[in-house]
């Protein structure tokens, strides 16, 4: 069954050992994304110099999927452009709506592991929160 | 021991008949047997005109179907007279109602409102407002951490100013009753009102309000079997008769100037517009379908099942039960957490195993702060559950540690 598969080894990995889950103290681009209805909620801090993030950490309190996903993401995205990082969270939310195409989905690596969510109405404003505050992070300000 | 697991009344409930969920959220609602289905539609496909104006046979039999519903709660919950029963939509509205009418035409500044700190949001969020708008003060009578109101905390809670006492009859989180008679004659001895929520009890347990003697009383129909969208409130004529009207309008007046309007008698005063007479011949026929089972037969089965599952989480490694360690002290409510792991990836999980149950936080805020939890999850049980189910429920608790990753 789709939920049984769906927790599968990436995503536990991410949510019980979260590489990113940390203070960041010299984080110049700090947002708090929360999903009223079931009460995710993640403080995303990213430190972006030269227009690239140099380092990226969230702290927070939600369910595996919105926990994992953070993780998840902060893998992919630290190291990388602003430009970049916007770029694959539009191709990770086009993958969570099934309007991605399949040669786009090799650039999200392990956030494949999220692609199920798109039978999972239900879960998808957990798997999206901490890639929505990133965007709205990235491209409010020009850090 | 197949007799055992054997449930006679599961037929009657299409849903469950077609379908493989164990449906543990009937805390949440509950499923409709199919005479309440067949009901509804006798309404409309027999009886359907806009009833009370109508001075035709058809409305006429639309109005007779309207007020022998009425007539058939007032039996169900054993009420002096039909016209202490008001149709609403649900709970929410109904104690709404009160606060609207009541609470704001009585209650004024240095009066207090006394609340349960395990209400749902609906009989607190109405009395906040009453509270800002009139300049009275809202009070809360605690409970301890396993939900039991002792008499030091009704000491604490009750003073010589306490107006108006909004309590749930049984906890939504819970399942545990509060001590209403107690309650009751301390808001008696300083003049006080009681709105009792018996959103949770009157489902499962008999219900009569000349022997809790509280002054409101309110509970959904979709509860307890009935359709959605139909809920009752019970009040005392002679206080529901001095109360103002709620919401204005048409079938609510005796006669209408351009300057004012003569309210309708009681209750139609607080029965404003077209009214929803199918939910309500839905209603009587889930009170005439929970009589023929009997309340007897739905405490034993519910107790038998809760009984079942509550000993059965307790021998679970990191599952822990909020509340009594007693199954009959949760009517048929069991709220837990699992450790590290979310209680919207628990119900996932349970989901993707065919078990329906709720996560979060159950739409009482204040009683999970004062528990120390942000959320959780739980199962509620009706007679028509199965030992089947429990059993399935309990299987797939057992493994959600494991696939989420603990021990690999």
């Amino acid at each position: 069954m789709a939920g049984r598969s769906f927790y599968n080894e990436i995503l536990t990995e991410h949510n019980l050992h979260p590489e990113h889950k940390h203070e960041l103290p010299d984080a110049n681009l700090v947002l708090e994304g929360v999903n009223p209805s079931c009460g995710d909620d993640i403080w995303l801090k990213l430190k972006v110099e030269d227009g690239i993030i140099q380092e990226g950490a969230f702290l927070g309190d939600g369910c595996a999927i919105s926990q994992a996903s953070a993780d998840i993401m902060l893998d992919l995205v630290v190291g990388r452009k602003r430009e970049d990082a916007l770029r694959l969270a539009g191709i990770f939310l086009r993958m969570i709506q099934g309007t991605a195409e399949k040669d786009e989905l090799e650039e999200l690596e392990e956030a494949c592991a999220l692609q199920d969510i798109s039978h999972m109405p239900a879960r998808v404003k957990c798997a999206v929160l901490g890639w929505h505050t990133m965007e709205e992070l990235l491209s409010e300000k020009n850090g | 021991m197949k007799q055992r697991t054997e449930n006679p009344h599961r037929k009657d409930f299409p849903l469950l008949a077609a379908n493989d969920v164990a449906y543990l959220d009937n805390a949440a609602t509950s499923q409709r047997p199919a005479c309440v289905l067949e009901a509804e539609r006798e309404l409309y496909e027999k009886h359907n005109a806009n009833p009370m104006r109508g001075l035709y046979a058809l409305s006429v039999e639309a109005t007779e179907c309207y007020e022998k519903a009425r007539e058939t709660v007032r039996r169900f919950i054993h009420a002096a007279s039909a016209k202490e029963i008001v149709f609403t939509r649900n709970t929410t509205e109904s104690v709404n109602l009160v606060a609207y009418s009541y609470g704001f035409s009585k209650l004024k500044p240095g009066d207090e409102i006394l609340v349960g700190i395990m209400e749902h949001h609906s009989n607190l969020l109405p009395w906040q407002m009453v509270a800002r708008q009139t300049g009275a003060s809202l009070k809360f009578l605690e409970c301890d951490p396993d939900g039991s109101v002792t008499e030091d905390h009704l000491q604490q809670a009750f003073s010589e100013r306490t107006r108006l006492v909004a309590i749930t009859h049984v906890s939504n989180v819970l399942g545990r009753e509060n001590p209403i008679s107690r309650i009751v004659a301390m808001a008696r001895e300083r003049g006080a009102v009681v709105v009792l929520d018996a959103a949770q009890s009157a489902p499962h347990k008999r219900i009569d309000v000349q022997a809790l003697d509280v002054d409101f009383l309110a509970f959904s129909g979709h509860k307890l079997l009935g359709p959605m969208g139909i809920g009752v409130l019970y009040g005392k004529k002679e206080l529901l008769e001095e109360m103002p009207p709620f919401l204005t309008g048409g079938e609510m007046i005796d006669s209408v100037t351009r300057e004012g309007a003569v309210w309708a008698a009681v209750p139609h005063k607080f029965e404003a517009g077209t009214v929803n007479v199918a939910g309500a011949w839905g209603l009587q026929a889930a009170m005439g379908y929970l009589e023929s089972v009997g309340f007897q037969e739905i405490e034993r089965r519910e107790l038998l099942l809760t009984s079942m599952a509550l000993e059965g989480l307790k021998r679970i490694p990191h599952v822990h039960v909020i509340g009594s360690e007693k199954p009959e002290e949760h009517s048929g409510i069991l709220t837990f957490t699992i450790e590290g792991v979310h209680p919207h990836d628990v119900s996932a999980i349970l989901d993707a195993d065919g078990i329906a149950v709720r996560a979060g936080h159950h739409c009482a805020q204040p009683l999970l702060q004062y528990l120390g939890i942000s959320s959780a999850t739980r199962a509620s049980i009706s007679f028509y559950n199965t030992e089947e189910e429990i059993g399935r429920f309990l299987r797939s608790i057992e493994g959600i540690r494991g696939k989420m990753g603990y021990g690999r």
